[in-house]
């Protein structure tokens, strides 16, 4: 694979997601002004000292944009770490063990998707106290059960592969046919998957923060800060688009990523990539 | 909204019938119109002989008994499930500071000293009558509030489904026209881009559009018992246009998909090489094939909307079930979030059943699993 043949599109998305990953990781030395420093009059307009000006309480919406990047890249991606390894784990060992071990997590997984995420989240965090790593908990739980599908899918047509059975044969164990054998031949198209689950992991952390749910403040967090300005709507002050514009801009970037990934995975098969 | 959307949803087909599987090895290469007259030879229980005079029936029957079967389980799981998570609702409830006798007095008030298989008896036979116990937060019957409520968000539902479904399979079925051209192209990118947006995100910028900058939508949509018709409808007119924008692009993708794969088959390059003209062959042979994959691609984002409109309600203020179930969870009002999300779970599973049984009757192939 060589530099050129990535489309300009994808040039975009790895762009902005370097953008964002740049201010999650530098975000004390880039930020103008401190993530919960009131500074200036509530909902100032952008320009002057504000570059995009000050929301509900007069902190700093710029510093709080890029603080917020590292929260919400942070926790979404750490959900979406913990749900592609406990996915991946559970539908190798389904794939790998078979019989009554895949029925019943199988069925289990189809119990769990049978409610809609939000409304299991919902649900789920009416009782949870309300700590960060809860939250991850609870988003890569939920998030696992669409990987599991997946890779017990691909799994399933590795695991009839002749050197699985040879390894079966060389009397090796289900760890090691889940490790060396099975994980290797399906990374290709899992890591689009992953891509996609993070782009997921993003809107619904974001929308749980935006119901009130998710992170909780003074933190930083860009679905929580369009909370906390969306009372300004109505006076015609734009304050609360700005996170959301940055939440759907990344979600496109990793999209448009995902897109050629995929693309790349079905050429290199052979597929006519039309569908 | 999030992509728990329609492309992951529970597609309870692929062998999930394990249970109730009537059907034996020996009949399993059935024809599909089984011949009269060997009727008397085949012998077994009443369930055996139905399946094979009337495998549709049969099917139909079997997708509705899982289905209450399902549903049966996510009440469990929504009940059960929360008892077996760490943390005293009394407590939670009170706050940490509460005293040891406060807590017992209020585990007694809201009935959480009986044991949970007691409780769970009694919440799911007052469920099925409509009776959801009474709100911990505002002493109210849950089920009258539901009442009101479920018919605000159907209402919602029911005009964005009208105004997405055809605007959908017609922009799907514009793009397979244009494949790979320019139009194509267009809707390729936008519909890729408005995948990644937030509900609230486009919820917002069509409030400060056409709500404070133009002036020619309402907000915030607050409906009440007093209001017409006409009054209602364009009170809601943004909340339908954000659900519509936001199923939109996943139904016109998801059309796209089903019906180009039809188009790329080999019948319609036999029939495209015979010389048929396009009208012909899309009416003979493509649209009878595609109806089956774009009904359940309807039905799957239906499903979709239901759960889309817990945001869109909170963003827009109207008064349905989503702002009900998020203020509940906010103060941790169980008996209104049980309630709330034994319903919502209800929806999406009848709906994807819709999707199953449907494709099942619009092809035949489907009727008799291998």
């Amino acid at each position: 694979m060589n530099l050129r043949s990535i489309p300009f599109s994808a040039w975009i998305g790895i762009a902005g997601i370097a953008i964002a990953i740049f201010c999650a990781l530098f975000a004390p030395v880039i930020a103008p002004f401190g993530e919960r420093d009131v500074v200036g009059d509530v909902w100032l307009p952008a320009g002057g000292d504000f570059l995009l000006g000050t929301d509900n309480l007069g902190r700093d919406l710029l510093s709080r944009l890029i603080y917020g990047a590292r929260t919400t890249i942070f926790v979404a991606l750490a959900a979406t770490v913990l749900s592609f390894s406990l996915g991946m784990l559970l539908s190798f060992t389904a794939a790998v063990v078979g019989g009554f071990t895949d029925q019943l997590f199988s069925r289990f997984n189809d119990l769990m998707m049978a409610i809609p995420t939000l409304i299991f989240a919902l649900v789920v965090l009416a009782v949870l106290p309300q700590h960060l790593w809860i939250l991850i908990l609870v988003m890569a739980v939920l998030d696992s059960t669409r990987v599991f599908r997946i890779g017990r899918a691909v799994a399933l047509d590795v695991a009839v592969m002749e050197f699985v059975e040879a390894a079966r044969l060389r009397g090796e164990g289900s760890l090691w046919i889940i490790f060396r054998e099975i994980l290797p031949n399906t990374l290709s198209p899992l890591l689009a998957e992953f891509g996609l689950r993070f782009a997921f992991s993003i809107l619904f952390l974001s929308t749980l923060s935006f119901l009130g749910l998710g992170i909780q403040p003074p933190a930083a967090d860009w679905g929580g800060m369009v909370k906390d300005n969306k009372d300004g709507i109505i006076f015609g002050i734009s304050a609360a688009l700005i996170p959301g514009a940055a939440i759907a801009t990344l979600a496109i970037c990793v999209n448009l990523v995902v897109d050629w990934l995929m693309k790349r995975t079905s050429s290199l098969k052979g597929g006519r990539g039309d569908a | 909204m999030m992509e728990s959307g329609p492309l992951t949803g529970p597609v309870p087909t692929d062998g999930t019938a394990g249970a109730t599987h009537p059907r034996s090895a020996e009949l399993s290469g059935v024809p599909a119109k089984p011949n009269p007259a060997s009727d008397g030879q085949i012998g077994g229980t009443f369930w055996r002989r139905f399946t094979f005079r009337r495998p549709l029936a049969a099917l139909i029957l079997q997708r509705l008994g899982l289905s209450v079967g399902l549903l049966f389980a996510v009440s469990l799981m929504i009940f059960g499930g929360i008892e077996a998570l760490p943390g005293d609702f009394a407590t939670t409830y009170l706050g940490q500071s509460a005293t040891p006798q406060a807590v017992e007095n209020i585990r007694k008030d809201l009935g959480l000293d009986k044991p949970w298989s007691e409780r769970y008896l009694s919440w799911l036979g007052g469920a099925v009558q409509g009776d959801f116990g009474t709100s911990w937060a505002s002493k109210n019957s849950v089920g009258e509030q539901i009442g009101k409520r479920l018919g605000n968000s159907l209402f919602l539902a029911f005009f964005a489904a009208l105004i997405s479904v055809p605007l959908a399979v017609g922009l799907g079925m514009l793009a397979v026209q244009f494949r790979n051209r320019l139009p194509d192209k267009i809707i390729n990118v936008v519909s890729l881009a408005a995948i990644s947006l937030p509900e609230f995100f486009i919820g917002y910028l069509l409030i400060m559009f056409f709500a404070v900058k133009y002036g020619v939508a309402t907000f915030p949509a607050t409906v009440y018992d007093s209001m017409s018709f006409t009054e209602r409808l364009s009170a809601i007119a943004l909340p339908v246009a954000t659900l519509v924008l936001v199923v939109l692009a996943h139904m016109m993708r998801m059309t796209r998909a089903a019906i180009l794969n039809v188009m790329s088959s080999a019948y319609v390059e036999t029939a495209e090489l015979k010389g048929l003209g396009m009208f012909r062959i899309i009416a003979r042979h493509a649209a009878p094939n595609a109806v089956a994959p774009v009904i359940n691609v309807i039905a799957l984002n239906l499903a979709y909307l239901v759960v889309g409109v817990v945001v869109v309600e909170v963003v827009f203020v109207y008064p349905g079930m989503g702002q009900y179930m998020v203020d509940a969870v906010t103060v941790r009002d169980m008996p209104v979030v049980q309630a709330c999300g034994l319903i919502f779970a209800a929806f999406y599973i009848f709906l994807n059943m819709a999707a199953d049984i449907l494709a099942i009757i619009a092809n035949p192939r489907l009727r008799h699993p291998r």
